[in-house]
């Protein structure tokens, strides 16, 4: 699909089951599918299907259920790399979500890898899980970290993110690739030629960036990417950590349990080869059957059916919103994708996220897991709308009419 | 919007209680006083600063900062005048009954009268919190778990 026709949109809005519920007696209006997002039919089908007819443990029973359950969660594996065009299928680790995936990182690459005295930036606008492993890491290792600042268009600000590289003693730069708040996209092949020019790797966290537009590992040059499953159309419990080989090699494991070892003795272990070194225990089988469904789906609706539909509905939302006398929409960056965050003159985002509700919209309210990006904006909260493939224009004329309605009710 | 604005909605956003959040009478930090605490949602950020003066161990003044939703604000500038005469022991029992009452929407007790606008809330279980969050930071300064200090 390269456009999302209005026909090709309701076709695939009957793929979600759940849109069609009904909430507090009106259609339910979902915007806040950058929490996470709606599961399509497929996905359901395809996890249901696995613990009805091809269930078992993976990579341990020499039976036939075991071999099938393990072939769907391995191809999950291949999915996954032809998902970021990653050059290698080993390279992909399945983790319970983007959290464990830094967390990961942040603990085997951080304490393994980075010495005292090295540092490592994230921005101005990372969500808490790209924040807080890196503070556990700095106060347990003298880590050093360093936040590069955004502008006041809510943009990485890339010449400062290049003088806190320059003393060279920068070891990884750690940064969404989309805000979650502002949805900005970063320029990530830049930041990874900046990273690198300066002897730093690269981490993007995608959780968000991935659900909007295609992406290449090898063409931004990143080292690790994470995403979770969740936002991506797919279950909650299964996430991806990509990262070269070399590093994954190079790092010691996370956990410590079955399947991630090559041989035990009580005096030592040796760890299994990459990626299991870093799957302890019985890995998210059905989440990864699930996951592998919700790539298959978002590929085969397309990625420039998908950006190109979610850009004109972020371009119609900020050019509504703009109209509304007393609604504030924070960031204004050049590249965006479809999440819009916003506060009012006359109402906390609380207070617009319950009336919008018994309206049938959801929005999120509060922080986004971003404090210290909610400080910068000098805002403590905001409401934020975000839109998927399955997001139509009516729904967001429906927020307007909503946002209006809030305003008559406070003021 | 009033007209199909489900009862509910209605309830929640009670006339006191907008009227109590865009003209707080008692939003104000105490030039002096025997008491402070904070409370924290951390969950969504809302904030409630207070400040607690004593007569003969009970509560004389109570003066308030708060940054959040329209309900914690006014839940909070409707503590700051039920609190009053009441000594440690009653406020507490005040702050239990309050709980019950924004989490059920019934309680007994002329006491709960002029807090009775905050019923509404118990059809809106995620908005519980912000209305418990003053009597919460309440309790805390009058059991001394946030330091206290004078200025
Ligand atoms: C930018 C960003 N990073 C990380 C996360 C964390 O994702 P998860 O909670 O699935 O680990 C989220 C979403 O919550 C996010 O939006």
């Amino acid at each position: 699909m390269n456009v999302v026709t209005p026909q090709d949109l309701a076709r695939l809005r009957a793929d979600f089951p759940i849109l069609a519920e009904t909430v507090h007696g009106r259609p339910l209006v979902f915007l806040d599918s950058a929490a996470s997002a709606q599961k399509p039919r497929a996905v359901i089908e395809a996890m249901v299907g696995a613990m009805e007819r091809s269930y078992a443990n993976v990579h341990r029973g020499l039976h036939w259920m075991s071999e099938r359950a393990t072939e769907a969660y391995e191809s999950t594996r291949d999915a996954a790399a032809g998902l970021l065009n990653a050059p290698d299928r080993h390279e992909i680790v399945f983790t319970r979500n983007s959290t464990e995936a830094i967390n990961l990182v942040a603990h085997s690459y951080g304490r393994g890898v980075l010495r005292p005295g090295q540092a490592v930036v994230i921005s101005a606008m990372e969500h808490h899980s790209n924040i807080v492993p890196w503070q556990l890491l700095r106060d347990e290792r003298g880590i050093e970290l360093r936040v590069a600042p955004i502008t006041d268009a809510g943009e990485l600000d890339l010449a400062s993110l290049e003088s806190l590289l320059a003393d060279g003693r920068v070891g990884l730069v750690s940064i969404t690739h989309m805000s979650n708040v502002l949805g900005t996209y970063v320029p990530a092949a830049r930041v990874a030629a900046l990273a690198h020019r300066y002897g730093a790797k690269v981490l993007f966290d995608g959780s968000q960036a991935i659900v909007h537009r295609a992406v290449d590992v090898q063409a931004l040059d990143a080292d690790f990417y994470a995403f979770t499953g969740h936002k991506l159309y797919g279950p909650t419990g299964i996430g991806v950590l990509w990262a070269r080989r070399e590093l994954l090699e190079a790092m010691p494991p996370f956990l410590g349990g079955g399947d991630m070892i090559a041989s035990v003795t009580y005096e030592r272990s040796t760890w299994a080869e990459i990626p299991h070194k870093f799957e302890a225990g019985t890995p998210p089988i059905i989440e990864a059957i699930g996951l592998k469904a919700a790539i298959a789906y978002v590929r085969a609706v397309g990625y420039g059916a998908i950006a190109a539909h979610e850009a004109a509905l972020t371009e119609h939302a900020l050019a509504t919103l703009a109209g509304i006398e007393g609604v504030n929409v924070l960031g204004r960056a050049q590249d965006r994708g479809g999440v819009v965050s916003f506060t009012m003159d006359c109402a906390h985002a609380h207070d617009i996220a319950t009336l919008l509700d018994r309206q049938g919209i959801a929005v999120r309210a509060g922080h986004h897991c971003a404090e210290p990006l909610m400080r910068r904006l000098g805002v403590d909260s905001t409401a934020r709308a975000s839109f998927a493939l399955y997001t139509t224009r009516d729904e967001i004329d429906a927020l307007a009419a909503g946002i209006r309605r809030v305003r008559e009710f406070f003021s | 919007m009033n007209e199909t604005l489900s009862d509910d909605l209605a309830d929640l956003y009670e006339r006191t209680i907008l009227e109590r959040s865009r003209r707080p009478r008692h939003a104000s930090r105490l030039a002096c006083f025997d008491a402070h605490a904070r409370g924290d949602n951390p969950m969504c950020g809302d904030r409630v600063d207070v400040w607690v003066r004593r007569e003969a161990g009970r509560i004389a003044e109570i003066g308030f900062e708060a940054r959040g939703c329209a309900i914690s604000i006014a839940a909070a500038d409707l503590m700051a005048e039920a609190a009053i005469d009441l000594d440690a022991e009653a406020a507490g029992a005040l702050a239990e009954r309050v709980a019950a009452l924004v989490r059920t929407g019934a309680g007994q007790g002329a006491d709960l009268d002029r807090l009775r606008p905050l019923a509404g809330v118990h059809a809106f279980p995620s908005r519980v919190r912000c209305a418990t969050l003053a009597w919460r930071a309440l309790t805390a300064a009058l059991d001394g778990r946030v330091e206290t200090s004078s200025e």
